[in-house]
C-alpha cells in the first residue's frame, strides 16, 4: 500500500521543513532585536552632541530653554514616572477586578457583554481619547472633583495649589481609562486558562467563591496577570497624543498632583516639528533614548518582582 | 493546466504593458514637491488645487511637517521648495548647499483671546499689560494696568490662568517674537523662538489644546491663530500699536502692518512685522515664507515653480481673505515679483 511506504519519506520533508521553518522563526525573531539594536544606535547617534554637551547633567538638570539652548529633562522624567506608576496603581485592580467578575462571577451572558464592551475602549483613537479629555473631563476634573479633594485633602501635599482642570491627576485619569482594557482583557484570557480542576478541588475542600479564587485563581494566574500589568505600564508610558492634550505641558516638579506637568512622550511630539537647531533636536533624540531606558529599567525590576512572587506556591493549591 | 498558467502569463502581460502606458502618461506631469509650516497649509491646499485648473500639467505635492522640517529637507535638498513661518538666520543660510531665497506668500496675525464672564469683547491691552501677564508680575484682572485702559468694563479680582501653545509653532514665533520688541524684561528672560521657557502658564497643544482650555476655564487668557479665534468665534484684544492706537485684529488690520513695513523692506525679506508703526496696523503679525533656490537644478521644475509663484502673487493674493489670510499688500506684492524673476532654470 502506498500510504505505507510513505512515512521515511514524510519524515525527510518533515525534518526539511522543521529546519526552514527553525530558520525562519528565529530570522523573525533576531530581525526584531537588529532593528531594536539599530534604533538605539541611531538614537545614540542622533543624540551625541546633546550628550557630550550636557553629559549625566542633562538627567539631572531640569531646566529646558530652547532659547538659550540649556537643556535638563528631569521634569520630563519625573513627569512620566509618576503618572504612569499612579495610573497603574489606579489601573490594576479595576482591571484585575473586571477580568475576574467577568470570568468568574458574572453569569456567562453579562459577562461576555462586559467583556466585549470594555474591549471597545481599546479601539477607540488616543486623539480622541485627548479632545474628550480636554472638552469633557478637565472642565469637570476642574469644577467638581479638584475643588473636592483641595477642600477635603488639602492638608495633604499631594492636593494643593489652584484647580487648573489639565493637570497630572487629568493624565492620570486618561492614561487609567487608556490601559484598563488591555490589562483586562489579557487576565481575562489568563483566567481563564485556570484549570477547571483547580477551582473543583478548591470548592471540594469547602472553599466560598472568595476562598476559591484566592487560593486557587489567582495564585495560578498571578504570573500572567503580572505580565498584563507590565505591558500595560508599557502602553501608558508611551502614550503621547492624550497625555500632551490634557497634562497642562508644564515642566515643573510638583508633588500636587493638581498641577500641570510633562511627559517624556509629550515634549517629544510637541517640539520635534519645530526644532530647528541641531542641540535642540539632539536634546529631543536624548530624551527619546532616556525613555527607552526608564522603560527597560522599570521591565527589569518588574521581573524581579515577578520571581519574589512566584517563589510562593506557584501552581495553585499546596 | 500548463496552457492556462501561460495563458494567464500572457494576460499579466498585457496588463503590464497597460500600466507602462498608464505610467508614462502620468510621467509627462511635473512633480513639485515641498515641505514646511504648518499655518499656510489650508491656504496652500487651495492655491494648488485651483493651480490644477490653470495648468494641469503640474502637480504640487506638500506635506505641512512644521517649519524646522520645511527647513530641514530644503538644505538637505529632499523637497523642491520649504515653506516656513519664521526666516532663515544667517548661519542656517550658510548651511544649504545654493542661495536659497525668502519668498513672502501671505501674513499671518496672532489675536489675544481670554474668558471673562461678562466681558464678550472689547477688553483692551497694552503692551507692558500683556508682557507683564506672560511674565508672571500682572497676576490679578483687575490688576491697575488694565484697569487704567479698559473704563468701563468690570474687571474681576480674579488670578489670571496664563495658556500657551505647548507644540512649537510659527504662531508662537510670532508672539514671542513681539513680546520681545515690547519688553526688554522679557527680551532678558525668555526670548523669541518656536518654543521657549515659558515663565509661567499652561501648555495647550495645538490652537485647538489653546482654545479648549480658554472655553472651558473662566479668568484665562491665551493666544491664537487669527482665522482660528475667527472661525471658533473667540473673543479677542484690541491691542496698542506703536503709533499708541488700540486696534482690532482683522485681515485689513494685518495687511496694514506690512504695508507700513514696505519702505524699509530689505531684499531678502528676512524682516518681523511685528509692531510695525501706522495707525491702523495691528501689532502681532507675521509673513510665512516659501523657501526656494535661486539656482533651479530642474529646469522642468524651475519653470513651473516660477509660472505658480507669479499666479500666486496676482490670483492667489486674490483667494486668501476669503479664508482668513491677509494678503500681501499692493507695494509688497510689486517687490516680490521683481525677486521671483531672478529665480534661474
Amino acid at each position: 500500500m502506498p500510504e505505507e511506504q510513505s512515512p521515511s519519506w514524510k519524515l525527510e520533508k518533515g525534518i526539511k521543513g522543521d529546519f526552514v521553518f527553525k530558520g525562519l522563526t528565529a530570522l523573525f525573531a533576531f530581525s526584531i532585536l537588529a532593528i531594536l539594536l539599530l534604533m538605539v544606535a541611531e538614537m545614540v547617534l542622533a543624540s551625541l552632541p546633546a550628550i557630550r554637551k550636557f553629559g549625566w547633567s542633562f538627567i539631572f538638570d531640569r531646566q529646558w530653554d530652547a532659547v538659550q539652548e540649556s537643556f535638563g529633562a528631569l521634569a520630563y522624567i519625573w513627569g512620566s514616572v509618576v503618572s504612569s506608576i499612579l495610573a497603574l496603581l489606579l489601573a490594576a485592580p479595576l482591571s484585575i477586578g473586571t477580568a475576574l467578575f467577568v470570568t468568574e462571577i458574572a453569569p456567562k451572558r453579562i459577562g461576555s457583554a462586559i467583556a466585549a464592551l470594555v474591549e471597545l475602549l481599546a479601539a477607540i483613537p488616543s486623539v480622541i481619547y485627548g479632545l474628550w479629555g480636554i472638552l469633557v473631563m478637565a472642565p469637570w476634573l476642574q469644577r467638581t472633583v479638584e475643588p473636592f479633594l483641595i477642600k477635603h485633602f488639602g492638608f495633604l501635599p499631594f492636593f494643593q495649589g489652584a484647580p487648573y482642570g489639565v493637570s497630572m491627576l487629568a493624565a492620570i485619569f486618561i492614561m487609567t481609562i487608556m490601559v484598563v482594557p488591555i490589562i483586562t482583557s489579557i487576565a481575562k484570557e489568563v483566567l481563564l486558562a485556570v484549570p477547571q480542576s483547580q477551582k473543583e478541588a478548591a470548592i471540594a475542600l469547602g472553599a466560598t467563591r472568595w476562598e476559591m479564587l484566592r487560593i486557587a485563581v489567582l495564585p495560578y494566574g498571578k504570573s500572567g496577570i503580572m505580565g498584563a500589568v507590565i505591558l500595560g505600564f508599557g502602553r501608558v508610558i508611551g502614550e503621547t497624543m492624550a497625555v500632551t492634550m490634557v497634562i497642562g505641558n508644564t515642566p515643573q516638579i510638583s508633588l500636587s498632583l493638581l498641577n500641570p506637568a510633562y511627559t517624556m512622550p509629550s515634549v517629544i511630539a510637541n517640539e520635534f516639528a519645530e526644532a530647528s537647531s541641531k542641540l535642540h533636536s539632539a536634546a529631543l533624540m536624548e530624551i527619546g533614548l532616556i525613555l527607552l531606558v526608564v522603560t527597560l529599567i522599570i521591565n527589569i525590576l518588574a521581573r524581579f518582582l515577578l520571581w519574589g512572587v512566584s517563589r510562593g506556591p506557584a501552581g495553585g493549591i499546596k | 493546466m500548463c496552457r492556462a498558467i501561460v495563458g494567464s502569463f500572457k494576460m499579466l502581460g498585457l496588463g503590464l504593458v497597460l500600466v507602462a502606458a498608464f505610467a508614462g502618461n502620468a510621467l509627462a506631469e511635473t512633480l513639485i514637491n515641498g515641505a514646511g509650516a504648518t499655518f499656510p497649509y489650508p491656504l496652500y491646499s487651495k492655491w494648488f488645487a485651483e493651480y490644477a485648473k490653470v495648468d494641469p500639467t503640474v502637480k504640487f505635492n506638500y506635506q505641512s511637517i512644521g517649519s524646522g522640517g520645511g527647513i530641514k529637507q530644503i538644505t538637505a535638498q529632499t523637497v523642491d521648495f520649504g515653506a516656513s513661518d519664521k526666516f532663515l538666520s544667517d548661519d542656517e543660510l550658510k548651511a544649504a548647499p545654493g542661495k536659497l531665497l525668502h519668498i513672502p506668500t501671505v501674513m499671518g496675525a496672532v489675536v489675544v483671546t481670554y474668558n471673562l464672564p461678562g466681558v464678550a469683547k472689547d477688553l483692551k491691552l497694552t503692551p507692558e499689560a500683556l508682557a507683564g501677564i506672560y511674565l508672571g508680575t500682572i497676576t490679578k484682572w483687575n490688576d491697575p494696568q488694565l484697569v487704567a485702559v479698559n473704563k468701563g468694563v468690570s474687571l474681576p479680582d480674579q488670578a489670571i490662568i496664563v495658556v500657551h501653545r505647548s507644540d512649537g509653532s510659527g504662531t508662537t514665533s510670532i508672539f514671542t517674537d513681539y513680546l520681545t520688541s515690547v519688553s526688554p524684561a522679557w527680551a532678558g528672560k525668555v526670548g523669541k523662538g518656536a518654543s521657549v521657557n515659558w515663565p509661567i502658564g499652561l501648555g495647550g497643544k495645538g490652537n485647538e489644546g489653546v482654545a479648549g482650555q480658554i472655553k472651558t476655564t473662566r479668568y484665562t487668557i491665551g493666544y491664537l491663530e487669527l482665522a482660528y479665534a475667527f472661525e471658533n468665534k473667540l473673543p479677542y484684544a484690541s491691542l496698542k500699536n506703536k503709533s499708541g492706537k488700540f486696534v482690532e485684529p482683522s485681515i485689513a488690520s494685518t495687511s496694514a502692518a506690512a504695508a507700513g513695513a514696505a519702505k524699509s523692506m530689505p531684499a531678502d525679506y528676512r524682516v518681523s512685522l511685528v509692531n510695525q508703526a501706522g495707525p491702523g496696523a495691528y501689532p502681532i503679525v507675521g509673513f510665512t515664507w516659501l523657501l526656494v533656490y535661486q539656482e533651479q537644478k530642474d529646469k522642468e521644475k524651475g519653470k513651473k515653480l516660477v509660472e505658480f509663484l507669479n499666479w500666486e502673487l496676482k490670483k492667489g493674493q486674490k483667494m486668501a481673505a476669503a479664508i482668513l489670510y491677509a494678503p500681501l499688500p499692493e507695494n509688497v506684492v510689486r517687490m516680490v515679483e521683481k525677486t521671483v524673476k531672478t529665480i534661474k532654470y
